[in-house]
């Protein structure tokens, strides 16, 4: 019997502590697939954040460092740059990469570090019990926003896959979602290009995943994925933001 | 290999290289840019990697990173930049890496200034960091024992994997003076052992991670760091003494460039026929307490003299534990006190007129 599915060597076999519904697991499942058909598995070293996937360390079935909050892209830095033959990924939520770290990603994307991003956003601080997060939709409710998002007095949504493309080096900038199967296959295609830029030495890579968190969101899981697609996608459109070629060699390449 | 003449912050650089460290990762700031600068041009002809981070935040965290790969790895700032590395330090302590931090101080608190200071001793020696862990702390005072400590740092911080810090005031980075260099250039890799993290080939994978969700395990590592740190007290002891042979009518106590001000007074008042010996700790962290108790029993009265407002006078301190009257003299801001300066407190503590 021919098999059509079966575990990834890219994880370990642990369960998960992810809430019911929440989709980190599908997203560390794709990573974890990429790497492993890739044959990346035994070269690649991933950075955990702090946050809802600050135990991602436990389900890569890589070598893998923990970081402080928001650091990994610091982290991965001094990885990469110490040992340019690893494959190195930072795996960061949004309060992470978004808010503490802000600095530490668009300073790394700007230098052009030859390491993978994979940026989860789903909108709210997960871990710390659904706190705003700098990536909270205007109006969207909040334990500290409790009256909904007021984009007068914070600001918008920060939409950092445009943010990292808008960077003039050279960089695989790129936002898919994981709240369908569809969404979900087309986000593994795209990581896994992202990937490839790493192996071939091109640029960095930043995969920015929309994803779903029904426990902080006091939604269904399907009515999460709704909200996902009604809610966010209009304000964080889907696609490949950047790509190495497109800028290639011009001194007035666009982006 | 005959001696070159060089300003403190270079020969720090060139020092890491002979070392075997080729990878810096750090963030300019007064009175350490030297350093970075050095490396700068320096580490590409070596086949190293030189990176200017973006804070010294992400600096603390690069070096992490790479001794996480398993490489040595260098990082220097100054006192304000040290408080940012803060964060980094306690995650690479708490991860048993070894890397090697250079503090050239400044005045502070704050802003501060950009003159030179021993104003960061407790941060350096009590207070580094959130956490239970100790660093290994050395304080030269001259550039070329700059040269030879920073080259030991690296030995004790792959030898106890944890950070070292050399640390010095900004004179010893801005000062040239004639240095002598080991003729390696490039010294053996650091061995990643069974804790870097070089990919997964061949071996089960590796973690490196300072998070213990579970109470007791946390205890356990805590537990295990303080062990280290003993084992590093009772081992890695450094001081040195001058004019303590016999009894003398003073004791001074002072570390780094302070010392060496003390010694020139202590020559001019023993010309005097007033004996005033020194005991200067190499090492402030671990401190020599049991030896410097030693010096102090030969003495009636103590005096401690530090750039900053009396940091290292708790050490001597609890090193005397009340035994004998411990004076205090030191000036903060920048203001580095001259032999003069120093004569004349001496004098006043021994209740003696000046000439």
């Amino acid at each position: 019997m021919r098999k059509v599915f079966a575990y990834t060597d890219g994880l370990t076999r642990l369960p998960t502590h992810y809430c019911p519904g929440c989709t980190h697991g599908v997203i560390h499942r794709v990573v974890g697939e990429v790497i492993s058909e890739l044959g990346l598995r035994e070269r690649t070293v991933g950075v955990a954040p702090v946050g809802c996937s600050v135990l991602a360390y436990n389900y890569f079935n890589c070598d893998m460092f923990e970081a402080s909050h928001g650091r990994a892209p610091a982290v991965a830095t001094g990885a990469k740059r110490a040992r340019p033959e690893i494959i190195v990924f930072t795996y960061q939520g949004d309060g992470d990469l978004a808010s503490i770290g802000m600095a530490e990603i668009i300073h790394a994307a700007n230098r052009g570090e030859k390491f993978t991003t994979i940026f989860v956003n789903n909108a709210i601080y997960g871990m710390t019990g659904g706190q705003m997060a700098p990536t909270t939709m205007p109006n969207q409710r909040a334990t500290t926003c409790p009256a909904g998002r007021d984009v007068n007095e914070v600001g918008y949504p920060i939409r950092m896959a445009e943010l990292i493309a808008s960077l003039r080096t050279p960089a695989f900038v790129a936002r898919v979602a994981s709240h369908t199967p569809e969404a979900t296959i087309r986000a593994k295609q795209v990581i896994k290009e992202a990937f490839e830029h790493q192996v071939a030495g091109e640029c960095y890579g930043f995969v920015e995943v929309l994803s779903i968190c029904p426990t902080n969101w006091g939604l269904s899981p399907r009515e999460s994925s709704s909200w996902l697609e009604k809610e966010m996608v209009p304000y964080y459109p889907l696609g490949i933001k950047k790509r190495p070629d497109e800028i290639k060699g011009g001194a007035h390449g666009h982006n | 290999m005959s001696k070159v003449l060089m300003k403190g912050n270079e020969a720090i650089g060139e020092a890491a290289i002979r070392a075997g460290c080729v990878h810096f990762f750090g963030y300019p700031i007064t009175p350490q840019s030297e350093v970075p600068e050095y490396l700068a041009k320096r580490l590409p002809e070596v086949g190293g990697k030189f990176i200017q981070a973006e804070s010294e935040v992400a600096a603390s965290n690069m070096i992490y990173g790479a001794a996480g790969v398993g490489v040595r790895v260098l990082t220097t700032s100054s006192s304000p930049g040290i408080s940012l590395m803060a964060e980094g330090i306690s995650y690479i302590a708490a991860c048993e890496l070894p890397v090697v931090i250079v503090n050239i101080m400044r005045g502070g608190p704050g802003l501060g200034g950009i003159l030179p200071s021993q104003g960061d001793y407790l941060q350096a020696t009590k207070g580094t960091a959130h956490g239970d862990f100790d660093l290994v702390v050395l304080a030269p005072s001259s550039v070329q024992e700059a040269v030879d400590l920073v080259i030991l740092a690296f030995q004790l911080a792959e030898k106890y994997r944890n950070p070292v810090m050399v640390i010095g005031d900004g004179m010893i980075g801005q000062m040239m003076e004639p240095v002598e260099f080991p003729a390696q250039e490039i010294g053996p890799p650091l061995d990643p052992g069974d804790w870097a993290l070089t990919g997964c080939k061949g071996r089960p994978t590796r973690i490196v991670n300072s998070l213990y969700l579970d109470a007791q395990k946390l205890h356990e590592h805590n537990v295990k760091l303080k062990d280290k740190s003993r084992r590093i007290a009772a081992a890695e002891q450094r001081w040195e003494t001058y004019n303590c042979e016999g009894k003398y009518d003073l004791l001074v106590t002072a570390f780094g460039m302070m010392a060496r001000i003390c010694k020139t007074a202590i020559d001019e008042l023993k010309a005097e026929g007033i004996d005033v010996g020194l005991f200067r700790p190499i090492s402030i962290k671990p401190y020599p307490y049991e030896h410097l108790r030693g010096a102090m029993d030969k003495t009636k009265r103590v005096l401690c003299v530090e750039m900053n407002m009396g940091q290292m006078l708790e050490d001597v301190r609890m090193a005397g534990e009340g035994t004998k009257p411990i004076d205090f003299f030191g000036k903060a801001g920048g203001i580095v006190p001259a032999v003069e300066d120093v004569v004349a407190r001496i004098r006043e503590s021994l209740g003696k007129k000046g000439k």
